[in-house]
């Protein structure tokens, strides 16, 4: 297979060589910058340069204890907050030693799901803006407020939701929470699966994404990256039921696998989870324990024991998400240290642009499941 | 006649009352209707900053619809553009395009400090890679607070700036 | 440094205090006993495998349910992960990450595998711990803060590497492109997630 050469393959440029900055200021280019140099219209190697929204947050949270680090251990990506919380609040309990009650597991479930679709349809979105499809900016753009009204009803919160705190969840759900629930996530499916006829079908999308950017099987699992792009290259990984974390044991979850491993397939993967997504609330709305206590409280300021390390991972909506904390017996950690899916994607872009024609750039880039801010952290 | 009236002595007299007059038949009148122009079509540059930049795009979508003020979305090239939307925290990379974005951009410009970051370095303040604030590198017009803000602050903030727009004089040279 | 392989016992809740004028009873503490320690038996087989090919090259620090952990000096590392990526097939990394212990005078590179291919493998994770030694007054890149890069083992290292680099200092030697990621071109502090840089106001 062949080998990339990181950074920009041609350091002595010729004359037919231009250097473009896709720069932070660009409609299709997100938070980050992307210099690629071209010959013609042809992209011959490409440098990624993150970083523009690096804030220091494994820095600050060397400096706060386990509970006052979830505000802003939320914010890299600020839609799907219970995502990114998550691996941390079951690595802290780890260390605390503390066990979560039944229901609090169900809630975190419910929300981690309705939160998945909530970032995926923003992702379609931004995808829309990236091709220039109007309706597929404003179609996504607009369902997504169904599940970001129950977000609101269950936590208080439009985005960024603390709600999930070592523990358990802050508070309970809601009375009447489950029918409000089924009846909107009923609606949402009958929405997004009319997204296949605008969409999927379309036949610009398809001349625009089929066969660009394809990432092999071998090259999928030799650049280490995760989430939709993997389930696009034909690997049938999914933490969700690998390494089952609270419910996810109980349910009953079906990955979705499709073997092109090209732009398009990369776009419709989390179209096809966001369907799953809908069935696994509604099962664990079915098998929710009705009543019971949803946290355990903690004594203020808790500390671990002694010196412990713990790695725990969860699937988010990029892929999956894992956490190290370091902890020496103190109330705030050693080391806290995110591994985030999109800077492990992120290795695949130099791969994947490597002969593209610069008309591809957007399709590709952003088909990659790619958050910029989380990246950066 | 007109020449007995118009006398060496008092010519500027003369002249100053003729431009009230004018001013008041003609530059107010042209004022308001240049301002009107401005405050229906404030073109805001696609500069997406950190996370705030996600309720940007929720106020852009059908529910709360920014576009009915004539704010357009995802706008192409920033050299026709007048309102620049600071969404969020400014880290020190950042810092220099930001005042480029701006300087590039042609008179009459506004700008939005969206989020607590934009306006103190908020949820960041004590990270070694964020500016405390954005209005040490661009002069802003409307702090617009929250983190994030609701789509229907930020909108209240923009009918802030087009209430500003109003009071301002529409054309900057005699 | 790490713990050792049985969980912590938890504490038993003080009992509750009865509402009369009688002192209150002293909360009962539940010592943490000595179980017999009981390692999971496949983990258990992953570390034998490590441990009877390289003796005493490397310390198996704990073997918990799906994370097994193994310290090895600078020397030995490459030879140890090209052992793990050819005999017990782990593909990729997912994530590494480096600790700084100052009183030690040691920076700590966690490197942490995974493996998509084998099935067995599909909730391990193996985590490899190499230590690097740390100067008072660094010079990223031309002091004695360098460690083996393993990017010619496991690719997908690369951007992570680059990242250490630039906010430990720990140069990777082997890796072709030892520059900034993450922070601004011009920062010229010292790598700020160190112990001795601290937050302003801290």
């Amino acid at each position: 297979m062949t080998e990339i050469m990181p950074g920009l393959a041609l350091q002595k440029v010729d004359e037919r060589i231009m250097t473009l900055n896709v720069g932070p200021q660009h409609p299709g280019s997100g938070h980050m910058r992307i210099v690629v140099q071209i010959d013609g219209d042809y992209i011959v190697a490409c440098d990624p340069d993150p970083g523009y929204v690096h804030r220091g947050e494994e820095k600050m949270a060397e400096y706060r204890n386990y509970i006052l680090n979830i505000p802003h251990l939320e914010r890299p990506v600020i839609h799907d907050s219970c995502n990114v919380l998550y691996p941390y609040v079951l690595g802290v309990e780890e260390i605390l030693g503390i066990e979560v009650p039944e229901r609090a597991k169900y809630v975190r479930v419910i929300a981690s799901e309705l939160n998945r679709c909530i970032y995926i349809m923003y992702w379609l979105a931004i995808y829309g803006i990236f091709l220039g499809h109007s309706t597929m900016f404003m179609w996504p753009a607009g369902d997504r407020e169904f599940l970001i009204d129950l977000m609101e009803k269950m936590t208080g919160a439009r985005v960024t939701h603390a709600h999930f705190v070592p523990g358990g969840v802050r508070n309970d759900l809601p009375p009447n929470f489950e029918d409000v629930c089924l009846r909107q996530v009923n609606y949402f499916e009958k929405r997004i699966k009319e997204y296949s006829a605008v969409f999927y079908d379309n036949p610009i999308l398809i001349a625009r994404t089929r066969d660009t950017g394809v990432l092999s099987r071998q090259d999928a699992i030799r650049l280490g990256t995760t989430g939709s792009v993997l389930r696009a290259s034909g690997i049938d990984y999914d933490l969700r039921k690998k390494e089952p974390y609270d419910a996810y044991d109980e349910l009953d979850i079906h990955t979705n696998v499709m073997k092109e491993g090209d732009s398009y397939a990369r776009s419709k993967i989390p179209w096809l989870d966001m369907l799953e997504s809908c069935n696994i609330i509604r099962q664990a709305l079915q098998k929710m324990p009705k009543s019971g206590s949803v946290r355990v409280k903690l004594k203020p300021n808790p500390k671990g024991k002694g010196d412990q390390t713990v790695y725990k991972r969860v699937e988010s909506g990029r892929g999956s998400l894992g956490c190290y904390v370091v902890s020496d017996g103190k109330p705030e950690p050693y080391r806290l240290k995110l591994s985030v899916p999109s800077f492990r994607n992120l290795i695949a872009l130099p791969y994947l642009l490597k002969g593209e024609k610069l008309g591809n750039m957007p399709s590709v880039y952003w088909s990659l499941n790619y958050w910029p801010v989380e990246a950066d952290r | 006649m007109l020449k007995d009236l118009v006398t060496p002595e008092n010519a500027n007299v003369f002249v100053g009352k003729l431009g009230d007059i004018l001013e008041k038949a003609i530059d107010k009148p042209l004022g308001y209707a240049i301002n009107w122009g401005r405050i229906w079509s404030l073109w805001p540059v696609h500069i997406e900053t950190a996370c705030c930049s996600v309720e940007f795009g929720a106020a852009s979508s059908p529910r709360y619809d920014v576009e009915r003020f004539g704010i357009i979305e995802a706008f192409g090239s920033l050299r026709q553009c007048d309102l620049v939307v600071v969404q969020g925290t400014i880290t020190r990379k950042m810092a220099p395009r930001l005042r480029l974005v701006y300087d590039q951009m042609p008179e009459p410009k506004y700008v939005i400090a969206m989020g607590a970051c934009a306006i103190t370095g908020g949820l960041y303040f004590d990270s070694y890679n964020v500016l405390p604030g954005i209005d040490g590198i661009i002069p802003v017009d409307v702090y617009v607070p929250g983190c994030p803000p609701r789509p229907e602050t930020l909108i209240q903030g923009c009918m802030l700036l087009q209430e500003k727009i109003k009071r301002m004089k529409a054309r900057k040279f005699v | 440094m790490s713990s050792d392989s049985e969980k912590p016992a938890t504490d038993a809740k003080p009992a509750e205090k009865p509402v009369t004028t009688k002192p209150a009873a002293k909360p009962v503490v539940k010592k943490p006993e000595e179980i017999p320690v009981e390692l999971p038996v496949f983990e258990k087989g992953l570390s034998d495998k490590i441990a009877e090919k390289f003796d005493d090259k490397i310390e198996i620090a704990f073997v918990k349910e799906d994370r097994v952990r193994i310290n090895v000096s600078r020397e030995n590392v490459l030879e140890v992960a090209e052992f793990i990526r050819d005999e017990l097939n782990f593909d990729h990394v997912e994530s590494v990450s480096g600790v700084d212990y100052p009183q030690e005078k040691e920076i700590e590179v966690v490197y942490h595998l995974g493996s998509y291919s084998d099935s067995s493998l599909a909730r391990q994770i193996l985590v490899l711990a190499t230590r690097a030694q740390r100067e008072e007054d660094p010079i990223p890149g031309s002091d004695s803060t360098k460690l083996p890069s393993l990017r010619n083992i496991f690719y997908s290292v690369e951007f992570h590497e680059r990242e250490i680099f630039e906010m430990f200092g720990v140069f990777f030697e082997g890796h072709p492109d030892n520059r900034r990621l993450l922070l601004p071109e011009d920062w010229a502090d010292l790598p700020p997630l160190r112990k001795d840089f601290a937050l302003k106001g801290r």
